[in-house]
Protein backbone atom coordinates (compact mmCIF):
# COMPACT_ATOMS: atom_id res chain seq x y z
CA UNK A 1 0.00 0.00 0.00
CA UNK A 2 1.66 3.68 -1.06
CA UNK A 3 0.69 6.98 -2.22
CA UNK A 4 2.50 9.67 -3.42
CA UNK A 5 2.62 13.57 -2.83
CA UNK A 6 3.46 16.41 -4.98
CA UNK A 7 5.58 18.97 -2.98
CA UNK A 8 2.02 20.57 -1.94
CA UNK A 9 1.17 17.31 0.59
CA UNK A 10 -1.50 16.82 -2.84
CA UNK A 11 -1.96 12.81 -3.29
CA UNK A 12 -0.91 12.01 -7.12
CA UNK A 13 -1.14 8.18 -6.69
CA UNK A 14 -2.69 5.93 -4.56
CA UNK A 15 -1.58 1.85 -4.79
CA UNK A 16 -5.19 0.17 -5.63
CA UNK A 17 -5.42 -1.44 -1.99
CA UNK A 18 -5.07 2.09 -0.55
CA UNK A 19 -7.90 3.07 -2.38
CA UNK A 20 -9.66 0.31 -1.32
CA UNK A 21 -10.13 1.30 1.88
CA UNK A 22 -12.33 4.42 0.49
CA UNK A 23 -14.01 3.54 -2.57
CA UNK A 24 -15.80 6.08 -2.41
CA UNK A 25 -13.07 8.59 -1.49
CA UNK A 26 -11.05 9.03 -4.67
CA UNK A 27 -7.82 10.34 -2.80
CA UNK A 28 -5.76 11.45 -5.65
CA UNK A 29 -5.86 15.21 -6.19
CA UNK A 30 -6.70 15.40 -2.13
CA UNK A 31 -4.04 16.51 0.31
CA UNK A 32 -2.26 14.08 2.31
CA UNK A 33 -3.57 15.67 5.64
CA UNK A 34 -6.94 15.43 4.78
CA UNK A 35 -7.11 12.15 4.09
CA UNK A 36 -4.89 11.40 7.11
CA UNK A 37 -4.41 12.42 10.68
CA UNK A 38 -1.40 11.72 12.22
CA UNK A 39 -1.31 10.02 15.36
CA UNK A 40 1.97 9.94 15.92
CA UNK A 41 4.61 11.56 16.33
CA UNK A 42 2.00 14.64 17.57
CA UNK A 43 1.80 18.12 16.72
CA UNK A 44 1.97 17.68 12.61
CA UNK A 45 -0.66 19.49 11.39
CA UNK A 46 0.92 21.57 8.22
CA UNK A 47 2.76 19.53 5.38
CA UNK A 48 6.15 21.17 6.73
CA UNK A 49 6.30 19.68 9.54
CA UNK A 50 5.34 16.41 8.02
CA UNK A 51 8.24 16.73 5.46
CA UNK A 52 10.29 16.74 8.97
CA UNK A 53 9.01 13.85 9.92
CA UNK A 54 10.51 11.91 7.08
CA UNK A 55 12.25 8.64 7.63
CA UNK A 56 9.99 8.03 11.01
CA UNK A 57 7.26 5.58 11.59
CA UNK A 58 4.10 7.47 11.70
CA UNK A 59 0.80 6.29 12.54
CA UNK A 60 -2.08 7.08 11.07
CA UNK A 61 -5.75 6.87 10.92
CA UNK A 62 -7.55 7.39 7.76
CA UNK A 63 -10.58 9.35 7.92
CA UNK A 64 -13.80 8.27 6.89
CA UNK A 65 -15.43 4.90 7.98
CA UNK A 66 -14.57 1.88 8.88
CA UNK A 67 -11.72 3.53 10.62
CA UNK A 68 -8.64 2.56 9.43
CA UNK A 69 -5.34 3.04 11.67
CA UNK A 70 -2.84 2.70 9.72
CA UNK A 71 1.30 2.42 9.88
CA UNK A 72 3.40 4.51 7.51
CA UNK A 73 6.57 5.77 6.37
CA UNK A 74 7.35 8.73 4.31
CA UNK A 75 10.53 9.23 1.93
CA UNK A 76 11.46 11.67 -0.62
CA UNK A 77 11.44 10.79 -4.00
CA UNK A 78 13.10 12.88 -6.79
CA UNK A 79 11.66 16.28 -7.37
CA UNK A 80 10.03 16.97 -4.28
CA UNK A 81 7.87 14.05 -4.73
CA UNK A 82 7.30 11.80 -1.73
CA UNK A 83 6.60 8.55 -0.94
CA UNK A 84 4.35 6.85 1.49
CA UNK A 85 4.69 3.35 2.70
CA UNK A 86 1.53 2.12 4.37
CA UNK A 87 0.83 -1.02 6.10
CA UNK A 88 -1.99 -2.27 8.57
CA UNK A 89 0.72 -3.26 11.04
CA UNK A 90 -0.48 -5.29 13.73
CA UNK A 91 -4.48 -4.25 12.70
CA UNK A 92 -3.91 -6.73 9.80
CA UNK A 93 -6.53 -8.96 11.02
CA UNK A 94 -8.88 -5.95 11.55
CA UNK A 95 -7.62 -4.82 7.86
CA UNK A 96 -8.54 -7.97 5.93
CA UNK A 97 -11.94 -8.19 7.70
CA UNK A 98 -13.07 -4.99 7.10
CA UNK A 99 -11.96 -4.63 3.97
CA UNK A 100 -12.73 -7.73 2.18
CA UNK A 101 -8.61 -8.17 1.08
CA UNK A 102 -7.42 -10.90 -0.55
CA UNK A 103 -3.88 -12.54 -1.26
CA UNK A 104 -3.67 -10.10 -4.66
CA UNK A 105 -4.23 -7.05 -2.30
CA UNK A 106 -0.77 -7.35 -0.52
CA UNK A 107 2.65 -7.27 -2.26
CA UNK A 108 4.51 -10.19 -3.21
CA UNK A 109 7.07 -9.25 -0.55
CA UNK A 110 4.30 -8.01 2.08
CA UNK A 111 4.26 -10.50 4.73
CA UNK A 112 0.89 -9.92 5.55
CA UNK A 113 -0.37 -12.95 4.26
CA UNK A 114 1.86 -15.51 6.47
CA UNK A 115 1.44 -13.07 9.35
CA UNK A 116 -2.61 -14.04 8.81
CA UNK A 117 -1.88 -17.83 8.13
CA UNK A 118 0.14 -17.86 11.62
CA UNK A 119 -2.19 -16.30 13.56
CA UNK A 120 -5.08 -18.74 12.24
CA UNK A 121 -2.75 -21.35 12.71
CA UNK A 122 -1.52 -20.59 16.12
CA UNK A 123 -5.08 -20.01 17.35
CA UNK A 124 -5.99 -23.38 15.83
CA UNK A 125 -3.22 -24.93 17.86
CA UNK A 126 -4.16 -22.72 20.91
CA UNK A 127 -7.85 -24.07 21.26
CA UNK A 128 -7.09 -27.69 20.74
CA UNK A 129 -4.64 -27.18 23.57
CA UNK A 130 -7.14 -25.48 25.67
CA UNK A 131 -10.08 -27.93 25.15
CA UNK A 132 -6.85 -30.30 26.42
CA UNK A 133 -6.33 -28.34 29.59
CA UNK A 134 -10.28 -28.37 30.03
CA UNK A 135 -10.33 -32.02 29.92
CA UNK A 136 -7.14 -32.62 31.93
CA UNK A 137 -8.61 -30.42 34.87
CA UNK A 138 -11.71 -32.36 34.73
CA UNK A 139 -10.06 -35.32 34.66
CA UNK A 140 -7.71 -34.04 37.79
CA UNK A 141 -10.92 -32.83 39.70
CA UNK A 142 -12.31 -36.62 38.94
CA UNK A 143 -9.18 -38.12 40.67
CA UNK A 144 -9.51 -36.01 43.51
CA UNK A 145 -12.80 -37.55 44.22
CA UNK A 146 -11.87 -40.74 43.54
CA UNK A 147 -8.85 -40.55 45.74
CA UNK A 148 -9.08 -42.78 48.55
CA UNK A 149 -6.55 -41.31 51.27
CA UNK A 150 -7.37 -38.10 53.57
CA UNK A 151 -4.61 -35.33 52.62
CA UNK A 152 -4.11 -33.96 56.42
CA UNK A 153 -2.91 -37.50 57.70
CA UNK A 154 -2.55 -39.76 54.91
CA UNK A 155 -5.03 -42.47 55.92
CA UNK A 156 -7.82 -43.93 54.22
CA UNK A 157 -10.65 -41.26 53.51
CA UNK A 158 -14.52 -42.37 54.18
CA UNK A 159 -14.83 -43.29 50.43
CA UNK A 160 -12.04 -46.12 50.72
CA UNK A 161 -13.57 -47.57 54.34
CA UNK A 162 -17.22 -47.53 52.45
CA UNK A 163 -15.53 -49.72 49.67
CA UNK A 164 -13.53 -51.80 52.20
CA UNK A 165 -16.71 -51.98 54.70
CA UNK A 166 -18.81 -53.35 52.02
CA UNK A 167 -16.45 -55.71 50.23
CA UNK A 168 -15.97 -57.23 53.92
CA UNK A 169 -20.19 -57.87 53.59
CA UNK A 170 -20.30 -58.91 50.28
CA UNK A 171 -17.92 -61.45 51.85
CA UNK A 172 -19.58 -62.57 54.66
CA UNK A 173 -16.32 -62.09 56.66
CA UNK A 174 -16.15 -61.76 60.29
CA UNK A 175 -14.55 -58.56 61.35
CA UNK A 176 -14.91 -55.98 64.04
CA UNK A 177 -15.39 -51.91 62.98
CA UNK A 178 -13.91 -49.50 65.87
CA UNK A 179 -15.29 -46.13 65.50
CA UNK A 180 -13.05 -43.58 67.13
CA UNK A 181 -13.76 -40.09 68.62
CA UNK A 182 -10.94 -37.83 70.25
CA UNK A 183 -11.96 -36.37 73.53
CA UNK A 184 -10.53 -32.61 74.51
CA UNK A 185 -9.11 -32.33 70.54
CA UNK A 186 -11.65 -28.99 70.36
CA UNK A 187 -9.71 -27.57 73.15
CA UNK A 188 -6.42 -28.08 71.54
CA UNK A 189 -7.89 -26.01 68.51
CA UNK A 190 -9.18 -23.29 70.65
CA UNK A 191 -6.34 -23.04 72.55
CA UNK A 192 -3.37 -23.48 70.34
CA UNK A 193 -4.31 -22.50 67.40
CA UNK A 194 -5.33 -25.19 63.90
CA UNK A 195 -1.56 -25.80 63.41
CA UNK A 196 -1.06 -27.43 66.50
CA UNK A 197 -5.10 -29.56 65.63
CA UNK A 198 -3.57 -30.32 62.37
CA UNK A 199 -0.24 -32.10 64.19
CA UNK A 200 -2.00 -33.28 67.04
CA UNK A 201 -4.12 -35.36 64.57
CA UNK A 202 -1.25 -36.53 62.34
CA UNK A 203 0.47 -37.71 65.29
CA UNK A 204 -2.82 -39.48 66.25
CA UNK A 205 -3.52 -40.90 62.69
CA UNK A 206 0.67 -42.71 63.13
CA UNK A 207 -0.25 -44.27 66.27
CA UNK A 208 -3.40 -45.72 65.02
CA UNK A 209 -1.27 -46.97 62.36
CA UNK A 210 1.35 -48.47 64.74
CA UNK A 211 -1.51 -50.45 66.81
CA UNK A 212 -2.93 -51.85 64.23
CA UNK A 213 -2.35 -54.17 61.54
CA UNK A 214 -0.75 -53.57 58.32
CA UNK A 215 -4.33 -55.94 56.93
CA UNK A 216 -6.46 -52.98 58.45
CA UNK A 217 -8.17 -50.09 57.55
CA UNK A 218 -7.36 -46.97 59.28
CA UNK A 219 -9.51 -44.19 58.17
CA UNK A 220 -10.30 -40.63 58.95
CA UNK A 221 -14.09 -40.09 58.60
CA UNK A 222 -14.27 -36.65 60.31
CA UNK A 223 -12.96 -33.81 61.51
CA UNK A 224 -11.41 -35.52 64.41
CA UNK A 225 -13.35 -39.04 63.98
CA UNK A 226 -11.17 -42.07 63.25
CA UNK A 227 -12.80 -45.54 62.15
CA UNK A 228 -10.63 -48.70 62.17
CA UNK A 229 -11.61 -51.80 60.39
CA UNK A 230 -10.18 -55.37 61.69
CA UNK A 231 -10.90 -58.13 59.48
CA UNK A 232 -10.71 -61.52 60.98
CA UNK A 233 -10.98 -61.10 64.28
CA UNK A 234 -11.43 -63.76 66.49
CA UNK A 235 -11.23 -62.88 69.81
CA UNK A 236 -12.81 -60.18 71.29
CA UNK A 237 -9.74 -60.19 74.12
CA UNK A 238 -7.82 -58.61 71.13
CA UNK A 239 -10.37 -55.97 70.56
CA UNK A 240 -10.01 -54.94 73.61
CA UNK A 241 -6.39 -54.72 74.01
CA UNK A 242 -6.05 -52.89 70.56
CA UNK A 243 -8.55 -50.45 71.55
CA UNK A 244 -6.92 -49.87 74.63
CA UNK A 245 -3.04 -49.53 73.49
CA UNK A 246 -4.89 -46.48 71.23
CA UNK A 247 -6.23 -44.94 74.36
CA UNK A 248 -2.85 -45.09 75.70
CA UNK A 249 -0.82 -43.73 72.89
CA UNK A 250 -3.43 -40.99 72.17
CA UNK A 251 -3.12 -40.04 75.75
CA UNK A 252 0.51 -39.61 75.86
CA UNK A 253 1.02 -35.79 75.73
CA UNK A 254 1.95 -34.24 72.01
CA UNK A 255 4.57 -31.26 72.67
CA UNK A 256 3.47 -28.69 69.72
CA UNK A 257 5.83 -25.55 70.13
CA UNK A 258 6.21 -24.86 73.77
CA UNK A 259 2.65 -26.57 74.58
CA UNK A 260 1.72 -29.95 75.65
CA UNK A 261 -1.88 -30.63 73.95
CA UNK A 262 -3.68 -33.49 75.74
CA UNK A 263 -6.11 -35.40 74.73
CA UNK A 264 -7.78 -39.18 74.77
CA UNK A 265 -10.21 -40.90 72.75
CA UNK A 266 -13.79 -42.50 73.24
CA UNK A 267 -14.17 -45.76 71.16
CA UNK A 268 -17.54 -47.75 69.94
CA UNK A 269 -16.55 -51.07 68.87
CA UNK A 270 -18.66 -53.61 66.81
CA UNK A 271 -17.78 -57.17 66.39
CA UNK A 272 -19.27 -58.78 63.47
CA UNK A 273 -19.29 -62.75 63.05
CA UNK A 274 -21.17 -63.02 60.22
CA UNK A 275 -21.81 -60.38 58.12
CA UNK A 276 -25.07 -62.11 56.26
CA UNK A 277 -28.01 -59.59 55.79
CA UNK A 278 -26.41 -56.70 57.68
CA UNK A 279 -25.63 -53.45 55.93
CA UNK A 280 -23.19 -50.63 55.99
CA UNK A 281 -25.69 -48.34 57.56
CA UNK A 282 -26.21 -50.71 60.62
CA UNK A 283 -22.80 -51.65 61.37
CA UNK A 284 -21.58 -48.26 61.35
CA UNK A 285 -24.63 -47.43 63.25
CA UNK A 286 -23.99 -50.07 65.81
CA UNK A 287 -20.37 -48.78 66.38
CA UNK A 288 -21.66 -45.06 66.72
CA UNK A 289 -24.24 -46.20 69.61
CA UNK A 290 -21.05 -47.93 71.35
CA UNK A 291 -19.18 -44.69 70.87
CA UNK A 292 -22.55 -42.72 72.07
CA UNK A 293 -22.35 -44.88 75.38
CA UNK A 294 -18.40 -44.71 75.73
CA UNK A 295 -19.23 -40.97 75.96
CA UNK A 296 -21.94 -41.19 78.36
CA UNK A 297 -19.90 -43.19 80.57
CA UNK A 298 -16.86 -40.43 80.68
CA UNK A 299 -14.76 -40.46 77.63
CA UNK A 300 -11.46 -41.91 77.32
CA UNK A 301 -12.71 -45.96 76.85
CA UNK A 302 -13.78 -48.41 74.73
CA UNK A 303 -17.39 -50.01 74.82
CA UNK A 304 -18.40 -53.12 72.58
CA UNK A 305 -21.90 -52.83 71.08
CA UNK A 306 -25.21 -54.74 72.23
CA UNK A 307 -28.83 -54.51 71.56
CA UNK A 308 -29.23 -53.54 75.13
CA UNK A 309 -27.09 -50.25 74.91
CA UNK A 310 -29.91 -48.96 72.21
CA UNK A 311 -32.53 -48.62 74.75
CA UNK A 312 -30.26 -46.86 77.26
CA UNK A 313 -29.04 -44.94 74.42
CA UNK A 314 -32.87 -43.99 73.72
CA UNK A 315 -33.76 -43.10 76.99
CA UNK A 316 -30.92 -40.80 77.58
CA UNK A 317 -30.15 -38.16 74.36
CA UNK A 318 -30.29 -40.13 71.07
CA UNK A 319 -26.54 -39.67 69.22
CA UNK A 320 -27.26 -36.76 66.06
CA UNK A 321 -25.94 -39.40 63.61
CA UNK A 322 -22.21 -39.72 63.09
CA UNK A 323 -20.73 -36.48 63.76
CA UNK A 324 -23.67 -36.14 66.96
CA UNK A 325 -20.69 -36.50 69.70
CA UNK A 326 -17.55 -33.79 69.68
CA UNK A 327 -15.16 -33.87 72.41
CA UNK B 1 3.64 -39.70 16.10
CA UNK B 2 1.71 -36.49 16.88
CA UNK B 3 -1.47 -36.91 18.13
CA UNK B 4 -3.29 -34.53 15.46
CA UNK B 5 -2.03 -37.22 13.21
CA UNK B 6 -3.30 -39.99 14.82
CA UNK B 7 -6.49 -37.94 16.10
CA UNK B 8 -7.29 -37.30 12.70
CA UNK B 9 -7.77 -40.79 12.05
CA UNK B 10 -9.97 -41.00 15.04
CA UNK B 11 -11.88 -38.16 13.33
CA UNK B 12 -12.23 -39.52 9.94
CA UNK B 13 -14.02 -43.09 11.64
CA UNK B 14 -16.10 -40.91 14.23
CA UNK B 15 -17.47 -38.76 11.39
CA UNK B 16 -18.02 -40.72 8.70
CA UNK B 17 -19.09 -44.02 10.43
CA UNK B 18 -19.83 -43.51 13.70
CA UNK B 19 -18.48 -43.52 17.42
CA UNK B 20 -19.23 -47.56 17.48
CA UNK B 21 -16.96 -48.37 14.56
CA UNK B 22 -14.44 -46.43 15.54
CA UNK B 23 -14.07 -47.73 19.13
CA UNK B 24 -14.52 -51.02 17.09
CA UNK B 25 -11.05 -49.67 15.46
CA UNK B 26 -9.36 -49.22 18.57
CA UNK B 27 -9.97 -51.75 20.06
CA UNK B 28 -8.52 -53.56 17.45
CA UNK B 29 -5.66 -51.52 17.49
CA UNK B 30 -5.06 -51.71 21.10
CA UNK B 31 -5.49 -47.84 21.74
CA UNK B 32 -6.64 -47.74 25.33
CA UNK B 33 -8.95 -45.47 26.27
CA UNK B 34 -9.91 -45.27 22.41
CA UNK B 35 -8.95 -41.45 22.35
CA UNK B 36 -5.94 -39.36 20.91
CA UNK B 37 -5.26 -35.93 22.29
CA UNK B 38 -4.85 -33.65 19.68
CA UNK B 39 -1.37 -31.82 21.52
CA UNK B 40 -0.21 -35.02 22.96
CA UNK B 41 2.56 -37.69 21.42
CA UNK B 42 2.55 -41.06 20.44
CA UNK B 43 4.70 -43.83 20.12
CA UNK B 44 5.09 -44.18 16.12
CA UNK B 45 3.92 -47.61 16.58
CA UNK B 46 0.37 -46.37 16.91
CA UNK B 47 -0.77 -45.14 14.02
CA UNK B 48 0.20 -47.72 11.43
CA UNK B 49 -1.71 -50.03 13.96
CA UNK B 50 -4.87 -47.62 13.70
CA UNK B 51 -4.48 -47.88 9.89
CA UNK B 52 -4.53 -51.80 9.76
CA UNK B 53 -7.10 -51.78 12.15
CA UNK B 54 -9.49 -49.15 10.06
CA UNK B 55 -8.68 -51.71 6.81
CA UNK B 56 -9.71 -54.53 8.85
CA UNK B 57 -12.89 -53.26 10.13
CA UNK B 58 -13.78 -51.22 7.06
CA UNK B 59 -13.02 -54.01 5.02
CA UNK B 60 -11.30 -51.52 2.70
CA UNK B 61 -7.54 -51.52 0.80
CA UNK B 62 -5.21 -49.71 2.84
CA UNK B 63 -4.90 -47.07 -0.03
CA UNK B 64 -8.78 -46.48 -0.55
CA UNK B 65 -8.54 -45.16 3.27
CA UNK B 66 -5.96 -43.54 2.67
CA UNK B 67 -7.37 -41.48 -0.20
CA UNK B 68 -10.49 -41.03 1.28
CA UNK B 69 -8.73 -39.90 4.62
CA UNK B 70 -7.05 -36.98 2.46
CA UNK B 71 -10.54 -36.40 1.45
CA UNK B 72 -11.84 -35.94 4.64
CA UNK B 73 -8.94 -33.91 5.81
CA UNK B 74 -9.94 -30.81 3.18
CA UNK B 75 -13.69 -31.23 2.03
CA UNK B 76 -15.46 -31.99 6.14
CA UNK B 77 -17.01 -28.97 7.64
CA UNK B 78 -15.29 -30.51 11.19
CA UNK B 79 -11.95 -30.07 9.39
CA UNK B 80 -12.53 -26.45 7.66
CA UNK B 81 -9.38 -25.12 9.70
CA UNK B 82 -7.24 -27.87 7.75
CA UNK B 83 -8.77 -26.08 4.09
CA UNK B 84 -8.49 -22.85 5.05
CA UNK B 85 -4.60 -23.34 6.35
CA UNK B 86 -3.63 -24.84 2.78
CA UNK B 87 -5.67 -21.98 1.28
CA UNK B 88 -2.68 -19.54 2.59
CA UNK B 89 -0.69 -21.53 0.74
CA UNK B 90 -1.25 -19.50 -2.61
CA UNK B 91 -3.87 -17.95 -4.42
CA UNK B 92 -4.36 -20.73 -7.71
CA UNK B 93 -3.86 -24.29 -7.73
CA UNK B 94 -0.20 -24.08 -9.29
CA UNK B 95 0.53 -21.60 -6.34
CA UNK B 96 -0.91 -23.94 -3.68
CA UNK B 97 1.14 -27.10 -5.66
CA UNK B 98 4.48 -25.12 -5.18
CA UNK B 99 3.60 -24.36 -1.82
CA UNK B 100 3.38 -27.79 -0.76
CA UNK B 101 7.17 -27.98 -0.48
CA UNK B 102 6.77 -25.68 2.56
CA UNK B 103 4.51 -27.48 4.21
CA UNK B 104 6.08 -29.62 7.01
CA UNK B 105 7.91 -26.08 7.48
CA UNK B 106 4.33 -24.43 7.83
CA UNK B 107 3.19 -26.90 10.20
CA UNK B 108 6.04 -26.86 12.29
CA UNK B 109 5.43 -22.97 12.50
CA UNK B 110 2.01 -23.35 13.54
CA UNK B 111 2.98 -26.70 16.29
CA UNK B 112 6.46 -26.96 17.27
CA UNK B 113 6.74 -30.94 17.32
CA UNK B 114 4.21 -31.43 14.67
CA UNK B 115 6.57 -33.41 12.25
CA UNK B 116 4.92 -34.09 8.68
CA UNK B 117 6.44 -36.13 5.86
CA UNK B 118 8.27 -34.19 3.39
CA UNK B 119 7.05 -33.58 0.48
CA UNK B 120 8.97 -32.16 -3.02
CA UNK B 121 7.53 -30.50 -6.19
CA UNK B 122 9.09 -31.23 -9.54
CA UNK B 123 7.78 -29.37 -12.55
CA UNK B 124 7.91 -30.70 -15.88
CA UNK B 125 6.80 -29.47 -19.63
CA UNK B 126 3.23 -29.04 -20.53
CA UNK B 127 1.54 -28.78 -17.37
CA UNK B 128 2.48 -32.29 -15.68
CA UNK B 129 4.00 -32.01 -12.26
CA UNK B 130 5.43 -34.99 -9.88
CA UNK B 131 4.70 -34.69 -6.21
CA UNK B 132 7.14 -36.97 -4.57
CA UNK B 133 5.97 -37.85 -0.86
CA UNK B 134 7.99 -39.62 1.62
CA UNK B 135 6.15 -41.91 3.29
CA UNK B 136 6.70 -43.03 7.31
CA UNK B 137 3.69 -44.75 6.88
CA UNK B 138 2.47 -46.41 3.66
CA UNK B 139 -0.01 -44.46 2.16
CA UNK B 140 0.77 -41.02 2.23
CA UNK B 141 0.72 -40.93 -1.38
CA UNK B 142 -2.79 -41.96 -1.47
CA UNK B 143 -4.03 -39.59 1.25
CA UNK B 144 -2.12 -36.56 -1.01
CA UNK B 145 -4.21 -37.73 -3.89
CA UNK B 146 -7.23 -37.12 -1.69
CA UNK B 147 -6.16 -33.81 -0.64
CA UNK B 148 -5.00 -32.37 -4.40
CA UNK B 149 -8.60 -33.75 -5.63
CA UNK B 150 -10.29 -31.71 -3.29
CA UNK B 151 -8.07 -28.95 -3.37
CA UNK B 152 -8.11 -28.73 -7.34
CA UNK B 153 -12.00 -28.56 -6.82
CA UNK B 154 -11.64 -25.75 -4.15
CA UNK B 155 -9.87 -24.12 -6.53
CA UNK B 156 -11.65 -24.49 -9.53
CA UNK B 157 -8.98 -25.90 -11.37
CA UNK B 158 -9.11 -29.51 -13.47
CA UNK B 159 -6.03 -31.64 -13.06
CA UNK B 160 -5.99 -35.37 -13.37
CA UNK B 161 -4.04 -37.51 -10.67
CA UNK B 162 -2.67 -41.21 -10.64
CA UNK B 163 -0.25 -42.66 -8.08
CA UNK B 164 2.81 -43.45 -9.94
CA UNK B 165 4.63 -45.88 -7.51
CA UNK B 166 5.57 -46.35 -4.46
CA UNK B 167 9.06 -47.46 -3.97
CA UNK B 168 10.16 -47.97 -0.31
CA UNK B 169 9.68 -45.04 1.70
CA UNK B 170 8.77 -42.95 -1.04
CA UNK B 171 5.80 -42.56 -2.76
CA UNK B 172 4.81 -40.08 -5.80
CA UNK B 173 1.83 -38.75 -7.57
CA UNK B 174 2.01 -38.08 -11.07
CA UNK B 175 -0.05 -34.53 -11.89
CA UNK B 176 -1.50 -33.18 -14.74
CA UNK B 177 -3.12 -29.52 -14.76
CA UNK B 178 -5.02 -29.55 -17.67
CA UNK B 179 -6.88 -26.04 -16.78
CA UNK B 180 -6.55 -23.66 -14.03
CA UNK B 181 -9.79 -22.00 -14.53
CA UNK B 182 -12.04 -24.83 -15.11
CA UNK B 183 -14.52 -23.55 -12.53
CA UNK B 184 -15.52 -21.06 -10.36
CA UNK B 185 -14.11 -22.86 -6.90
CA UNK B 186 -15.06 -22.33 -3.49
CA UNK B 187 -14.48 -18.65 -2.22
CA UNK B 188 -11.66 -18.33 0.18
CA UNK B 189 -12.13 -14.95 2.30
CA UNK B 190 -8.90 -14.44 4.37
CA UNK B 191 -10.59 -12.50 7.26
CA UNK B 192 -13.27 -15.12 8.22
CA UNK B 193 -12.41 -18.17 11.05
CA UNK B 194 -13.14 -21.49 10.54
CA UNK B 195 -14.98 -22.38 13.64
Amino acid sequence: MHLTLDAQGIITHAGPTTQKLRPDMPLEGMSFLEAFSVKRPRGITSMAHLWQARHLKLHLEMRGTPPARLKGVLVSGAKGVGIVNLSFGISILDGVRDYALSNADFAATDLAIEMLYLVEAKSAAMEASRKLNLRLQGAKTVAEQQASTDTLTGLRNRRALDLRLEQLLAADAAFAVMHIDLDYFKAVNDTHGHAAGDHVLQVVAQAMLEETRASDTVARVGGDEFTVLLPEVNDIDVLESVGRRIIDRIEVPIPFGDAQCEISASIGTVWIQSSLKTTRETVMEKADIALYASKNKGRARQTFYSPDLRSSANSAAPPKGRNGQKG
Amino acid sequence: MHGLINRSFQNYVTDGYGLAVWQQVAARAGVAPPEFEAMLSYDDAVAPAVLDAMSAVLRRPRGEVMEDVGTYLVSHPNTEAVRRLLRFGGMGFEDFLHSLDDLPDRARMAVADLHLPAIELHGHAGGRYSLICDSPIAGVGHLMMGVLRVMADDYGALALLELEGCESGRETVRIQLIETDYADGRAFDLGARAS
